[in-house]
């Protein structure tokens, strides 16, 4: 009995300490927000090499470079930004809530997105293509009937490639990480999405020198920066792109995410003219 | 209003739903097979077959199911290139049934010793004293009334297997509802809310039937004593 009472307050003790540290987190958020003056909150993938890749605190990427420099030309110095992770399903939320004030983060502009968000930009623009074995012969979506390909399950490049190749066996995989170690044990003929990501992920150390991007896209993405529903931004982040393409920034932040891909971004769409804002 | 209504015209809602009652009913099928067997191995009087069915359940009760339905996909299939039929889409859908089959049937092994539990150890003395082994005795006196005293744990089980269905959007059954809600999110990212509570209010429907009835009959069917 004595033993039961022990651990009820054992128990009890824990929980009242997980839940005051997550008091503890949310007291963080709201603080920041006070300070939204002095500081800026930009909300990047943390899980995409080569764009938005969280390095154990520290972030890099394409999308990570382009947000740095946007934020300086804002005025908002790197130690004044603040990272937040913004997963596919969660960016239009994000930004209609106020949780963050831009997102760099592979975000297509679309017409049913801009009904919630507002978008600057486009900063890139990528198109649907294939990530291979080296070693593969297949050249474009037309080899593909029949073949083994992987996306990440739910997402625009899933949709896109069963309409395109309706003959195609589609593995849906929660992760492009976990698509590329189905490829690497021989079960997969391709993996599809935007050729950036992919570039991103065959320049990745434990992949280097396995995998090739095959160079032919099929769609064309224009990766945007998200901004809240008539937010002000929108000319000074168009401005800020425009002169990190000019300045040679763009340039060098592409080059040096994708090192060691073999990759080559479509030079007929790139760099782009960012758009008027609404 | 009428762009929520659009959404039931482009994306197939209920077909989605259809394909976790499929993965659900097949499970529970195998589930409840392996469990009973497992209940068997637990109960038996055989040192060797005690260890092996507590050692399954410890296994896969305390193993996450995303891990055994990535595993199923990633391990299974991507590096042992495992196949269960030559149909590329079946295999996963195949896959994900072997998943969740493996790891309910733990909890299905559990809820039947609970149920033996209910049955009075006077029932297994006389049972023995009419000469019946084990097994005879197992089958004809212990696990009728195990089963039906095992009934609202069973139902519990099998709610949480209708909703655990969902997980298989990680071992790319790409049709089941999960996943449609992913790329429903994806396609409109205006509407999250109303998606997000779309699939809520589907599970609760079909959940609400199954714990009513599992209720209902636990009531029915319990012995008398």
């Amino acid at each position: 009995m004595r033993s039961t009472r022990y651990a009820v307050a054992a128990t009890m003790a824990v929980a009242a300490l997980t839940l005051s540290a997550c008091g503890g987190g949310d007291d963080g958020g709201s603080d920041s927000s006070d300070a939204a003056s002095d500081s800026i909150r930009i909300g990047i993938k943390f899980d995409q090499p080569g764009l938005g890749f969280d390095e154990g605190g520290s972030y890099s990427g394409f999308d990570v470079d382009v947000a740095k420099y946007v934020a300086q030309e804002l005025g908002y110095s790197e130690d004044k930004i603040e990272w937040v992770e913004a997963p596919s399903a969660n960016r239009e939320n994000l930004l209609a809530n106020g949780q963050v004030d831009m997102i760099f983060a592979t975000y297509s502009i679309t017409d049913t997105r801009k009904e919630t968000v507002d978008f600057a930009g486009p900063y890139f623009i990528a198109g649907q293509d294939l990530l291979v074995p080296t070693d593969s012969d297949i050249t474009g979506p037309d080899d593909l009937d029949g073949k083994n390909l992987c996306s990440v399950t739910g997402s625009t490049s899933a949709e896109k490639i069963k309409e395109e190749v309706p003959g195609v066996n589609l593995v849906e995989q929660p992760g492009y990480a976990e698509c590329v170690s189905v490829m690497s044990g021989g079960q997969i003929d391709a993996v599809t999405t935007d050729d950036i990501i992919l570039a991103g992920l065959a320049a990745q150390e434990s992949n280097a020198g396995q995998f090739k991007v095959v160079g032919n896209p099929f769609s064309e993405e224009r990766y945007g920066v998200g901004i809240p529903k008539g937010s002000s931004n929108c000319e000074a982040i168009n401005t800020a792109i425009t002169k990190m393409i000019d300045d040679g920034a763009w340039e060098e932040a592409i080059t040096a995410n994708t090192e060691g891909a073999d990759y080559t971004y479509n030079a007929d769409l790139n760099p782009p003219e960012p758009e008027a804002c609404a | 209003m009428e762009n929520y209504l659009s959404l039931f015209e482009t994306y197939n809602v209920p077909a989605a739903f259809w394909v976790n009652i499929q993965l659900t009913f097949w499970a529970a099928i195998w589930a409840l097979a392996l469990g009973t067997l497992l209940a068997l191995m637990r109960i038996s009087p055989i040192a060797s077959l005690q260890w092996i069915g507590a050692s399954y359940v410890n296994i896969f009760r305390n193993t996450p199911l995303t891990i055994i339905i990535a595993f199923g996909v990633l391990g299974l299939f991507g590096q042992l290139q495992v196949s269960l039929t030559e149909d590329f889409n079946l295999n996963f859908f195949r896959l994900a049934i072997l998943g969740l089959s493996v790891y309910h049937a733990a909890f299905v092994c559990e809820a039947i010793r609970s149920g033996v539990n209910t049955v009075p150890l006077g029932q297994a003395e006389a049972a023995r004293a009419i000469g019946l082994s084990f097994l005879p005795a197992a089958r004809l006196v212990i696990l009728p009334q195990a089963f039906r005293g095992a009934i609202a744990p069973l139902g519990n089980v099998l709610i949480a297997l209708i909703k655990n269905s969902t997980v298989a959007a990680a071992g790319s059954v790409a049709a089941e509802s999960a996943s449609l809600m992913k790329t429903m999110i994806e396609f409109r990212g205006d509407l999250v809310i109303p998606i997000f509570l779309t699939f809520a209010v589907g599970f609760v429907i079909i959940v609400i039937p199954v714990g009513l009835l599992t209720t209902w009959a636990s009531r029915k069917l319990a012995v008398a004593r």
